[in-house]
């Protein structure tokens, strides 16, 4: 895992599409090219009514299997942070990354004839700041943060809940 | 070089405060502009594709004139000399034989309609209408009827709400930013949340409770909901003491109406009808009932919206945290508001065409009724109407039977579309007058009503990529050009924001830092021992005696909806969070997220038909019909079928979603004559269609 997380509070998600509409604009992808995506869960026949949305984009594996199977070395991983990208002047297109990987997360640019993916918006953390996707959620349901950072928030926010309606 | 600008977007009509970076005079980056604390950086998907609206091609780049017949596509470009020339001369023509209340004009209302409005004053015509008549007329209608005061006069503390309720409100998906967040901060902060609609919406997925109304009853379930509040007591009995009037006549009306009745027309049971009233008696007075959005709906939709306004007052929640508020304007701080453009103007004292303010004489004649303006059209009655400006407005997708509007609207001798897209309107104009996209315009200076009033400014941000101009330019450039020059005395943008700041002591830089002022830091609140109310006793009327003087009653029986017959369903639509009002089906980003519409039908429905999910089906009304894929699904009432609205276009011009899903309001076969008589809105969900498999 990279030293960062993204988390997403299922429940303030609206399905509104803007995380993947701000990365497309970012990274200027074609048509059919999702860095991130948001998946609809639809309810089950009886259950409670509505969709759910589920946000997944890169999750920038500790053990990156797709760097691993990487021929030229264009899969990298920085060093510094953990942030799986790809260097596309070494790629060649052979698409042994979107094999490798479990959620088959590289995206295939055919224009190019190169892979490319999520790259946590480097450049913007770069500069102290976060991912676009994040950035600009409508509702604020992303959070670009640190797992342990991410615990804590996560317990305090049921602690708070689990008291709420005490006498 | 890189700068930040201030903006408000214009990729749909909510127009959100916007920061955007531009780099050597490209943008860069856009986001919410969260120097206003309820925004933040966040921005909803349209607003996200914003730049790619700007690089498309797949709009009007430069003037261009109509050749061969209305709608049939065969375009010449022109300079804007001759786009003005022809223009003039026509309208010319029309003044010196029928008079400057031969033109009409229409777009989307909004803050800044001031100068569009200033417009057609000038040319002397009293015919600007806004869309509101497929949106907010009825609920404007209805709380003008119980408060005196417009639609837009409340704001909604979802914050700290106890109960929201939600009559087809879809707030997460027919989508404003600000409301959306203060909602879902609404629920973490433990509001209920109850919504109704015959169709389970992704608001339906926040709630607490849904209800899968039948399609065209709210009206009786407000009814049982209002006859078990009064019945029960559990009103807010000192509020209403104080400012309700018409209580007993009320109680009374309603006596019929109880939540088992109620349970027969709805199919909600009078058991959880009950539970809900004695929730809304805990929860008051943080309670808001939202009195509809885009309630341009039902025959009674008016009633519906008013007897939700009565409920508010009932619950003792006006003016009141976690229930509703009076937006505040410059007034309320002490303050000069803008100057009207208008005020340039001579008064106009014509009647209108579509009898706002005569024929209906308590009707708003500041938006107008863009289809009784058509019957003026077709009749001639009460007077020729020959030309017809439409700013960056759709009617023929708007409006129902786009068929039919055709026939109407060929009998003008002029049609100007200004807009920044191939609309179906524009494709169907004489003349498109392309405007620049909110990026590369100006704007005039807009109010910012609310707790907090002030200004906001809209700054071009980067230059036009094509040959377009600004809305600002374009009227100021026409009004000189047939004379009324005095009417618009400015040569920039910064001439009229001059001219709109005079009385308020303000200058155009005061804007540089944030993109808007505010009149004042601290939240301003009436004193609530001390409202007063627009109606003409000051009080919340249950029963308006000036608008039942007028024809209309306050209090109406119920009528049943029709019940579709077999193989029929009733027609609905809506929209998603990422494309609306057909202004997005095209956008290069947007366009892939959904690019045809499917048909919501319910499962039994669709089993007693022969129907699964994913099959062909065809939908039908007299000679209209279409082929579209079928969803089948328990998330519609089996009475009714649902569609996302905006798709199916018949222009060319937008390849990328030309032909593909089906367009709801062609199916509206006769519906442009038939309007809810109280409040006028259109009926957008009074039409039956069959199904059939394919």
């Amino acid at each position: 895992m990279s030293k960062y997380i993204v988390t997403q509070n299922v429940a303030d998600c609206i399905g509104c599409r803007a995380c993947e509409v701000h990365c497309k604009d970012k990274n200027n992808t074609l048509p059919g090219v999702f860095y991130c995506r948001i998946l609809e869960v639809k309810p089950e026949a009886g259950g409670k009514p509505g969709s759910d949305f589920v946000y997944l984009s890169c999750f920038h594996c500790e053990k990156p299997w797709c760097v691993d199977v990487c021929p030229t070395g264009a899969m990298r991983r920085r060093p510094e942070d953990g942030i799986v990208y790809v260097e596309q002047k070494a790629c060649v297109g052979c698409k042994a990354c979107i094999t490798a990987c479990p959620w088959t997360v590289p995206q295939w640019n055919p224009e190019t004839g190169k892979v490319e993916k999520c790259d946590l918006c480097k450049d913007r953390i770069d500069q102290g700041l976060e991912p676009a996707c994040i950035t600009k959620c409508t509702t604020g349901c992303l959070s670009f943060t640190f797992p342990d950072k991410a615990s804590q928030e996560a317990r305090q926010s049921y602690a708070e809940k689990l008291l709420k309606h005490r006498r | 070089m890189k700068e930040t600008q201030y903006s408000i977007c214009g990729m749909c009509a909510v127009r959100c405060p916007v920061t955007v970076h531009v780099e050597d005079g490209k943008p860069v980056w856009i986001e919410g502009n969260d120097n206003d604390s309820a925004m933040g950086r966040s921005l909803c998907a349209k607003g996200g594709a914003s730049f790619a609206q700007r690089l498309d091609k797949q709009r009007p780049t430069a003037p261009m004139v109509r050749m061969g017949q209305r709608g049939e596509g065969q375009w010449r470009e022109v300079s804007w000399d001759e786009a003005y020339d022809y223009i003039t001369t026509r309208l010319n023509a029309i003044i010196a034989e029928h008079g400057g209340r031969a033109i009409m004009f229409s777009d989307r209302g909004g803050p800044f309609a001031d100068l569009r409005k200033a417009f057609v004053k000038a040319l002397g015509s009293p015919n600007y209408h806004n869309h509101d008549c497929t949106c907010g007329r009825s609920v404007h209608h209805a709380s003008q009827s119980v408060y005196g005061l417009g639609r837009k006069g409340f704001n909604y503390d979802y914050e700290n709400a106890r109960h929201i309720v939600l009559f087809g409100r879809n707030i997460t998906e027919s989508l404003r930013v600000k409301e959306v967040k203060s909602f879902l901060k609404g629920i973490k902060n433990g509001a209920k949340v109850t919504y109704i609609d015959p169709r389970a919406s992704v608001t339906a997925g926040k709630a607490t409770r849904f209800w899968q109304i039948r399609p065209g009853t709210d009206y009786a379930l407000l009814l049982g909901i209002a006859h078990s509040v009064v019945y029960n007591n559990y009103y807010d009995e000192e509020f209403v003491e104080r400012y309700v009037i018409g209580l007993p006549a009320f109680k009374t009306f309603l006596a019929p109406y109880t939540p088992e009745w109620a349970a027969q027309e709805t199919g909600i049971s009078a058991e959880e009808i009950e539970a809900f009233c004695l929730e809304l008696k805990k929860d008051r007075p943080k309670v808001i009932i939202h009195p509809g959005w885009n309630l341009a709906r039902y025959r009674d939709s008016f009633y519906a919206s008013r007897m939700i306004h009565i409920l508010n007052a009932l619950m003792g929640s006006i003016e009141q945290p976690g229930g509703l508020f009076y937006v505040k304007g410059p007034k309320d701080a002490g303050k000069a508001g803008l100057k009207s453009l208008g005020a340039l103007s001579p008064a106009v004292t014509e009647d209108r065409a579509d009898g706002c303010g005569t024929r209906f004489p308590l009707w708003d004649k500041g938006a107008g009724m863009l289809h009784l303006a058509y019957e003026a059209i077709e009749t001639g009655e009460p007077y020729p109407v020959k030309a017809y400006f439409v700013h960056r407005h759709n009617p023929l997708i708007a409006l129902p039977d786009t068929r039919e509007q055709k026939r109407i609207l060929d009998k003008l001798d002029l049609i100007v579309a200004v807009d920044i897209n191939f609309s179906e309107m524009a494709w169907f104009a004489d003349v498109i007058l392309p405007e620049n996209t909110y990026l590369e315009r100006a704007s005039i200076l807009r109010t910012e009503k609310g707790l907090k009033p002030g200004f906001g400014r809209r700054q071009k941000c980067v230059e036009p990529l094509n040959n377009t101009k600004a809305g600002w330019e374009i009227y100021c450039d026409l009004a000189k050009r047939m004379g009324k020059g005095d009417c618009f005395p400015f040569e920039s943008i910064e001439d009229i924001w001059q001219y709109q700041l005079q009385d308020t002591g303000l200058t155009a830089a005061d804007f540089d830092e944030k993109g808007f002022v505010k009149l004042t830091d601290k939240a301003i609140w009436y004193d609530r021992d001390n409202l007063k109310f627009g109606t003409d006793s000051g009080k919340i009327e249950i029963v308006n005696p000036k608008w039942e003087a007028a024809g209309i009653v306050s209090l109406a029986p119920y009528v049943s909806p029709e019940t579709p017959p077999p193989g029929s369903f009733r027609l609905l639509a809506g929209r998603s969070g990422y494309q609306a009002h057909g202004h997005h089906h095209n956008n290069p980003i947007l366009h892939e997220f959904l690019d045809h519409n499917k048909l919501w039908i319910n499962t039994r429905a669709a089993a007693e038909l022969g129907i699964k999910d994913g099959d062909q089906v065809r939908v039908a009304s007299g000679d209209i019909q279409g082929v579209i894929t079928a969803y089948v699904t328990d998330l519609i009432h089996p009475e009714a079928v649902f569609m996302l609205h905006g798709y199916g276009t018949d222009v060319p011009a937008r390849k990328r979603s030309f032909g593909k899903g089906l367009a709801d309001q062609i199916f509206m076969v006769g519906k442009l004559k038939a309007w809810d008589k109280a409040g006028g809105g259109v009926n957008l969900a009074e039409s039956f269609v069959t199904v059939t498999p394919v």
